[in-house]
């Protein structure tokens, strides 16, 4: 019998459904590997005991035939995601002892659909980085091991490094990510799993910590394309909490899987080739295109010719955000504070303690690009510019359903390499922040292996709350890569 | 106003911006109850205190209630308007920043007509009406090194309601704040509440040489919390430029606050940073659309407001306009009188209402509400009155026994015998025998000592306790000592 | 536009974040080399282009003025690093 850890969402609830195991067997599976596999970092904090008692209660609720979509399934949490009670710190010092009084819409909707949690994954603190680097409570390290250099430790992505390295290590079997300009995508990449940034709008944000408003959304991190079109579908839905989420009923994502993509167009956007895109990231593309024509569907060149200005653009509109949504952490309500003489003595002294030095940084440059004098060359460009790229999107979709880019221009890097300069750094995000500045959904799937072992993967983008074409054209990417490759240990 | 100084003539320029509370049920932007005087932090949800992942989602009876204050004011109504943040740090802004509107308010220009003492009327522009989240409370004498904080406030609607420049004199000033309430109470839309807070001042002032029109540096007073404070303010702000300017200084432009105590303002140490408020549209919330439908319906609704209810009390009731200013001041009293003067001689009901009703009204623990006379008894008093049931000096009398009893004036004449005599036989009567008993007065009368006549009336009114009618008793004396 | 030591002390001061001294000029570099990257933005013609602020193709839903919420003086102070009498404290705040 195969480890009830390595089944996919899917088979465990229909294994379930026949008995097969209980959600409690489950659990105590995932928990015991949960344990063994600490030294990856994945969670900030277990809560094997309230799993315990949720996957018990998962259990009785079977026996009474209530049944939810998710009933006993074991999933981690991001701990940027408020949950009721549990400690949530959005991976900084200045939210650290923070239990919230309140459960976000999306993991309560997850715990409404039977599901079990596992704890609270780590990520970028709040969320801001590609590398899980930037936790203040340490590193998470890739699963993947480089084949010419198995002693490297390699990044898992971020800032849902903790979410996608506990689905490759099959220590959760699924995952919340959030995504603001790659977040899902690029450790779903890294880690050779699977995840979907949907539409703006899609999810509700409420009880989310946030990073950048008009861009955060939440999605799935799963093993393969299904999961995550099941677990989405428990997670989506409109919320009058939160202003922002759209009023539209919740697809049943499951059902667009039919493998049937014959006669669908696919946009292969020309600017995604920057010099110096690395070969094996182009192969894999070609691939890809290759798969899809294989099963009846039509590559056509798109033009997105505001591409390379998207990540200028994200670098002054997440921060300019994020430097008024950081403001409330204070140490005045909650979280950590150090005492000063006056109150601003206070906030200053509780404020630089309290974040990193990336946090820091976002947030001065957040803080600079609103100023007076500044707003108009920096924040309200930006804006504009957000309009065009976004209107690229709206014109390529004219003629094309979807849309296929690789997902990152490079496989995980090492956990020395790439940090010292923030812009480089940021260059991870270079395929996915266009998407996220157009509120597009974008679904990253591993697709083949470089030549040092490590996970490559491939990006849909598809149309305005067309997930379902986007989860159709990647049911079928999926069968065709047949990608069974597994990270070390599992 | 013109203020003499030592090198000539000054004129006060004078902007305000009032902050009304909107009254609603719940907060701008979550469901925490808006009551004044709650315990410390009882009315805070998540989202007012600024907590991790709280989102804003709007109250549609504030918008209501912003589009009804704006077409109260004559005011343009912006279809189309955007919630932006306002980014600053202090112990009662939770979240870091207040949800205000920036350049896309939900109202834009108007008018209000100012009524001043002379009896002219003075139109001042309005600037603006938007939309915005209250701050909390900062307590800061509760203990000696520490300042507490109530977030009940935080989150409650505020309409910031900001003038033109366009006020000349203190009062000027406080006609507007008069006029002010006196729309926003008719509208419902805020009570107008100045010691509960619930609509605060800031004043804008500057001072400029008489014949000049440019602008000069302007100082902004915070938060002042009466009507007559305001114009203390400003008269002693004003009068601070101009010393400034005529020993050769300049104003710094600053936000300063008034000490009623010493009658001072002085510069607010709190607000010494440099602020730059970095506003932004808010991502959190959308624009906010309101369809012309909507404001058509709101308008459709709206009470006849104070200028049109004076202008329509002076040539339906010929009331004076001094007399009809004071009886429109409020909705409810407006209202009292239309009551009292319905079917009646319009002079006398306003008499009434402004003369022993006012009186009444303030003299004991009474409202609107509960009345220290019904407005269905009031006019009854009056038509027994007209009838000649009773005297002018008897409805003094009957007036007190409504006020104690609450009983139907009718009841009451009739109960306590208040009845007017005009039975010319029984004054008559009463007449004779008071001259009878005074026959040295009588000849001093008859000897041409006119005045006198007036102690036989007071004489006669005493014997009939006041009952007789008035006008038949000096008619009667004057008859008598004729013949 | 590159930012000077000062520029970047007023930044942290807008920010409310304490920055020491020896730490200002490196700070300044990373900040002016952000800044120097997107600055590339100037070249993009946005004539006519109205800023987007979202993307969620929607108007502001409205909710109807009921209390909701509220009344939880407990929960709303339990995590306060500094609490008394039901009250947020503060370092005293001169007016
Ligand atoms: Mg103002
Ligand atoms: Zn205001």
């Amino acid at each position: 019998m195969t480890k009830l850890t390595n089944l996919t969402i899917a088979q465990a609830r229909d294994k379930m459904a026949k008995g097969e195991f209980t959600a409690l067997e489950l659990t105590e599976a995932h928990i015991t590997a949960m344990q063994a596999k600490r030294s990856l970092g994945a969670y900030i904090t277990e809560t094997a005991e309230q799993a315990r008692e949720e996957a018990k209660a998962s259990d009785l609720r079977r026996q009474a035939g209530q049944i939810g979509a998710l009933e006993g399934i074991p999933l981690g949490i991001k701990d940027l995601f408020c949950t009721k009670g549990v400690q949530t710190t959005a991976a900084s010092h200045i939210l650290e002892g923070f239990k919230p009084p309140y459960e976000s819409t999306v993991s309560g909707k997850l715990k409404a659909a039977g599901s079990v949690m596992l704890g609270k994954l780590n990520l970028d603190e709040f969320a801001m980085g590609s590398s899980n680097m930037t936790s203040y409570y340490g590193k998470v390290v890739n699963p993947w091991k480089s084949k010419s250099d198995p002693a490297k430790l390699l990044v898992p992505g971020g800032s849902s490094g903790g979410s996608a390295a506990a689905v490759a290590a099959r220590i959760a079997m699924g995952a919340t990510g959030t995504d603001t300009g790659g977040s899902i995508r690029q450790p779903a990449a890294f880690c050779g799993i699977t995840g979907i940034k949907p539409t703006y709008g899609r999810c509700s944000r409420w009880g989310i910590v946030a990073f950048a408003s008009s861009l955060d959304q939440a999605g799935p991190m799963a093993r393969d394309v299904r999961d995550c079109a099941i677990m989405l579908g428990s997670m989506a839905g409109h919320d009058a909490k939160d202003s922002t989420s759209a009023p539209l009923p919740v697809p049943n994502f499951e059902a667009a899987l039919t493998g049937d993509i014959r006669g669908l167009k696919v946009g292969i956007p020309k600017e995604y080739r920057p010099d110096g895109l690395s070969d094996e990231i182009l192969r894999v593309w070609e691939q890809g295109i290759e798969w899809l024509k294989a099963a009846g569907a039509t590559p056509v060149e798109i033009s997105l010719p505001h591409t390379k200005y998207a990540l200028p653009t994200y670098y002054i509109v997440a921060p300019a955000e994020a430097s008024s949504n950081l403001a409330r952490y204070d140490g005045l309500r909650f979280g950590q504070r150090v005492e000063g003489k006056t109150l601003d003595d206070m906030y200053k002294k509780s404020r630089a303690a309290g974040f990193g030095s990336e946090v820091r940084r976002r947030i001065m440059i957040g803080t600079y690009v609103l100023s007076a004098g500044y707003y108009d060359a920096y924040y309200s460009k930006a804006q504009k510019v957000r309009r065009l790229i976004a209107e690229d999107f709206t014109k390529a979709f004219q003629d094309v359903d979807v849309i296929l880019t690789p997902t990152a221009p490079s496989a995980a890097f090492g956990m020395d390499e790439n940090t010292d300069d923030p812009v480089t750094m940021w260059l991870n995000d270079v395929f996915t922040i266009p998407t996220s500045l157009a509120g597009l959904p974008g679904l990253s799937l591993p697709a083949g292996l470089n030549a040092d072992g490590l996970p490559l993967g491939l990006q849909l983008i598809g149309r305005p709350f067309d997930e379902e074409t986007v989860f159709k054209v990647a049911g079928v990417m999926e069968s065709a890569a047949n990608f069974t490759a597994l990270p070390e240990g599992v | 106003m013109i203020i003499q100084g030592d090198t000539g003539d000054w004129e006060i320029v004078i902007g305000l911006e009032v902050h009304a509370q909107v009254i609603s049920k719940s907060k701008l932007f979550s469901g925490a109850a808006t009551d004044f005087g709650a315990e410390p932090n009882d009315q805070v949800s998540f989202v007012d205190a600024g907590f991790p992942g709280m989102l804003p989602v709007i109250n549609e009876k504030c918008v209501e209630q912003a589009v009804r204050t704006g077409l109260g004011l004559k005011a343009k109504i912006n279809l189309t308007s955007v919630f932006a943040r306002k980014n600053y740090f202090y112990a009662d802004l939770p979240q870091g920043y207040q949800i205000s509107q920036y350049d896309m308010p939900i109202v834009g220009e108007g008018t209000l007509l100012i009524d001043l003492a002379d009896g002219s009327s003075r139109a001042i522009g309005i600037e603006r009406l938007h939309l915005e989240q209250d701050a909390g409370k900062s307590i800061h004498d509760m203990h000696p090194s520490k300042s507490y904080i109530d977030l009940n406030r935080s989150g409650v609607a505020l309409m910031e309601i900001v003038s033109k420049p366009d006020m000349r004199s203190p009062e000027e000033a406080g006609a507007y704040l008069t006029k002010l309430r006196t729309i926003l109470r008719y509208l419902e839309t805020c009570d107008g509440n100045m010691q509960e807070g619930s609509m605060r001042c800031d004043a804008n002032v500057s001072v400029r040489p008489v014949g000049s029109t440019e602008l000069r540096t302007r100082c902004e007073i915070k938060n002042v919390n009466s009507i007559r404070f305001v114009q203390q303010a400003i008269e002693y702000e004003a009068r601070r430029h101009i010393d400034v300017y005529e020993n050769g200084g300049e104003i710094r432009q600053e936000t300063r606050l008034f000490d009623s105590a010493k009658g001072e303002t002085r510069s607010m140490r709190s607000k010494e940073h440099a602020h730059d408020y970095r506003y932004f549209p808010d991502p959190d919330l959308l624009p906010l659309v309101v369809a012309q439908d909507f404001v058509d319906g709101i308008q459709a609704t709206l009470p006849e407001l104070p200028d049109d209810k004076k202008a329509r009390f002076m040539t339906d009731f010929g009331l004076n306009s001094y007399d009809a200013g004071v009886l429109v001041a409020e909705r409810a009293s407006a209202d009292f009188f239309e009551q009292v003067a319905a079917g009646r001689d319009a002079k006398m009901a306003a008499n009434w209402v402004m003369g022993d009703f006012f009186a009444a009204m303030n003299s004991g623990d009474y409202s609107w509400e509960k009345p220290p006379v019904s407005a269905v008894n009031l006019g009854k008093m009056i038509d027994l009155i007209k009838d000649g049931t009773i005297s002018t000096r008897l409805a003094k009398d009957v007036f007190i026994f409504m006020v104690e009893t609450g009983k139907d004036p009718a009841i009451i004449v009739e109960e306590k015998g208040l009845k007017q005599v005009t039975d010319t036989g029984a004054i008559e009567k009463a007449i004779d025998e008071i001259m009878a008993a005074n026959p040295d007065k009588v000849a001093e009368v008859k000897a041409g000592k006119d005045k006198l006549m007036g102690w036989f009336v007071g004489q006669v009114m005493k014997a009939t306790q006041g009952k007789a009618n008035p006008g038949m008793l000096n008619e009667l004396i004057v008859k008598k000592f004729q013949e | 536009m590159s930012l000077d030591k000062k520029a970047v002390r007023a930044i942290a001061e807008l920010a409310r974040i304490e920055i020491p001294d020896e730490d200002l000029d490196h700070l300044a570099g990373e900040l002016s080399g952000i800044l120097q990257f997107v600055e590339q933005l100037a070249e993009v013609d946005t004539t006519g282009i109205a800023p987007m602020s979202s993307v969620a193709d929607l108007t502001l839903p409205l909710r109807k003025d009921e209390v909701t919420d509220g009344g939880q003086v407990a929960a709303v102070l339990a995590n306060a690093p500094d609490a008394d009498d039901g009250f947020f404290t503060v370092p005293k705040v001169v007016e």
